[in-house]
């Protein structure tokens, strides 16, 4: 167990490497670069940036550089604000971002497991059709869709909810509903799925046969392995809500990470976009470890080696 | 798993004359009326895109009418119009000529490159197969979204490269499942065949293996399709994506949303177009997956 998560942890290092070469190559391949500016800049002042930035010294010195600071999380100053460090940015992003998606996948797995489960026990029946049906329009309703109609019907039709910016606890219903949504349908679905898979199972007739009331052969015994497919799938979820983010805190002005690492995309602030996607990938491998350990830890038997 | 499946296969036997893989698809898929309704509705949307230019009685997209401003549907602007009185069916037919083309070049790009790195790591095995695999790890490490953003950061943001930035992060999972059909093809004895009448390794395997693997091939690209679009469409929204003047599905529904507390039929429009064209795909990858596929329901992510 113990050998099994620090060769897991080993391998985060060539992975990242990886990536972040890849980044780097890309950045010094790109034609033009972040101070191509719609105004024409001085040459001096051109220089002056590239020295500042480092950008005069030879492919080879850079990388190292890049490198060495990249694994102490350092990317240096953002290029488009120069007086804020990327790492700043990110942690103070990230602190938002992250309580919008722990909040989206803790609704997620609050009502799509239930909902999955009812409609596993009354199979084929209209609770069931009704709950699938609903799945499925979750699942096909892209969440910039989805967040614009849920403000044209909350905010400014019904005047419930404010439309935007993330200040109270008001403000955070809409945001996470937008990107709740489709993990909840989702989950709803996998659950179903599960849940069948398992009621059929000779060990829950051997439960209801030993006379277990149906409240434990359900909760106890079947939910457990009727999980598992929901479990695996929160390694995707987890890089699926990051990404939604990106679309939800553009919708809804919330000043998390996603929303400055489009804007970084837009303005081509290479620095802050290489450091928020290092910082990401390194995110979703941790995130997916835990998760391959919760499944061992529900399902005895998989072995962890 | 087998056990249920034999059956079916014995009484299909018994029947009357071998069926090929194809035709016995074609008939499992008909009789998925959801998937058949899907395959419909797609060929009316592809139709109506890319045919927008030709039919009659249908404005130019950029056509505006200020006078009109945004008006609502009518019998002469069935959408309705936009703020600057351009009509919106006409605007969606458009949009949608370009985001079903580049689900369409994205699928075919992210075809080539998947199917062959898949082939080669399969029949190659050894090394190669295992470096190859190792990067497509690697890859899948990051979700690809941030890879298409970083591609559209560092490179001009023309359609060209949206079409290959879509299509080159798109591959992994194909590549993955050609190279599993490959390792169990390659020990087959019309392999064997191949290799003892002298045929070279490449048309081996791009001749004689590949097109065996053709049926979960189709059935995944028909899923890449809507994941496609839909990633054209995300990013066309966050303005990452399709550049004026050219619109998508995407810009669409980003243009749609600023003016939405007015205009709310300037979101809903392009919105259920998107919905519906990806449910319509989705469904019809289920059914292509039951269909070729009819033991392995759970494959694919």
């Amino acid at each position: 167990m113990t050998r099994y998560v620090v060769r897991r942890l080993l391998l985060f290092v060539p992975t990242l490497w990886v990536i972040a070469t890849l980044t780097f190559l890309l950045m010094r391949l790109a034609p033009g670069g972040p101070f191509n500016a719609e105004r024409e800049i001085p040459p001096a002042a051109r220089a002056a940036l590239a020295q500042k930035y480092g950008l005069d010294r030879p492919l080879a010195a850079q990388y190292a550089t890049f490198l060495v600071r990249a694994a102490r999380l350092d990317f240096g100053p953002s290029y488009k604000f120069p007086t804020r460090e990327v790492r700043e940015i990110i942690v103070e992003g990230f602190r938002v971002s992250a309580e919008l998606g722990g909040w989206a996948l803790l609704v997620a797995l609050l009502v799509g497991i239930p909902l999955g489960v009812i409609a596993a026990l009354r199979q084929n029946t209209l609770a069931d059709t009704a709950v699938m049906a609903a799945a499925l329009a979750g699942v096909s309703i892209p969440n910039f869709v989805l967040g614009p109609l849920l403000v044209l019907a909350f905010s400014l039709g019904l005047f419930w909810l404010p439309p935007a910016l993330w200040e109270g606890p008001q403000s955070r219903v809409l945001p996470v509903l937008t990107l709740a949504a489709a993990y909840v349908a989702y989950v709803a679905r996998l659950t179903r799925a599960g849940m069948l898979e398992v009621l059929r199972q000779d060990f829950i007739r051997t439960a209801r046969a030993k006379g277990l009331p149906e409240r434990v052969v359900v909760l106890k015994h079947a939910l457990r392995l009727g999980l598992l497919p929901v479990v695996s799938y929160l390694g995707p979820a987890a890089a699926a809500v990051i990404m939604g983010s990106l679309v939800v805190e553009q919708v809804f002005a919330v000043p998390g990470l996603g929303r400055y690492l489009v804007n970084g995309a837009f303005n081509r602030d290479y620095t802050l976009v290489m450091g928020v996607v290092l910082f990401y990938a390194a995110f979703l491998m941790a995130l997916n470890l835990l998760v391959d350990l919760a499944y061992a830890w529900l399902d005895p038997r998989v072995e962890l080696k | 798993m087998s056990a249920t499946t034999l059956p079916v296969a014995l009484t299909a036997a018994a029947a009357g004359p071998p069926r090929s893989l194809w035709s016995d698809a074609r008939r499992r898929l008909a009789r998925n009326h959801a998937a058949v309704a899907s395959a419909w509705l797609l060929a009316f949307v592809v139709l109506a895109c890319f045919a927008a230019p030709w039919l009659p009685g249908l404005a130019d997209p950029a056509a505006q009418d200020l006078r009109l401003g945004a008006a609502l549907p009518s019998a002469t602007h069935p959408f309705g119009t936009d703020e600057l009185g351009r009509d919106l069916l006409v605007r969606v037919l458009y949009g949608g000529r370009i985001s079903l083309l580049v689900g369409l070049v994205g699928t075919l790009v992210s075809l080539l490159v998947g199917v062959s790195w898949g082939a080669v790591a399969g029949y190659a095995g050894g090394k190669l197969d295992e470096f190859m695999m190792r990067t497509v790890d690697v890859l899948y490490a990051l979700p690809n979204i941030f890879l298409v953003i970083l591609l559209m950061v560092f490179f001009s943001r023309s359609l060209l490269m949206l079409f290959v930035a879509l299509g080159l992060v798109q591959w992994l999972t194909m590549a993955r499942i050609v190279r599993g059909q490959v390792l169990t093809l390659k020990r087959q004895t019309f392999v064997e065949a191949a290799r003892a009448l002298g045929a070279s390794d490449r048309s081996i395997v791009f001749r004689h293996i590949v097109p065996n693997t053709l049926g979960p091939v189709v059935v995944y690209a028909t899923l890449t399709v809507p994941a496609v679009v839909l990633q054209e469409a995300f990013l066309s929204f966050l303005g990452l994506g399709v550049q004026p003047p050219d619109a998508s599905w995407g810009t669409l529904i980003a243009d749609g949303a600023r003016v939405m507390a007015l205009f709310p039929g300037l979101v809903v429009f392009p919105g259920l177009a998107l919905s519906l064209t990806l449910l319509a795909f989705n469904f019809l990858g289920d059914g292509l997956r039951d269909a070729l596929d009819p033991q392995d329901k759970q494959q694919g992510r």
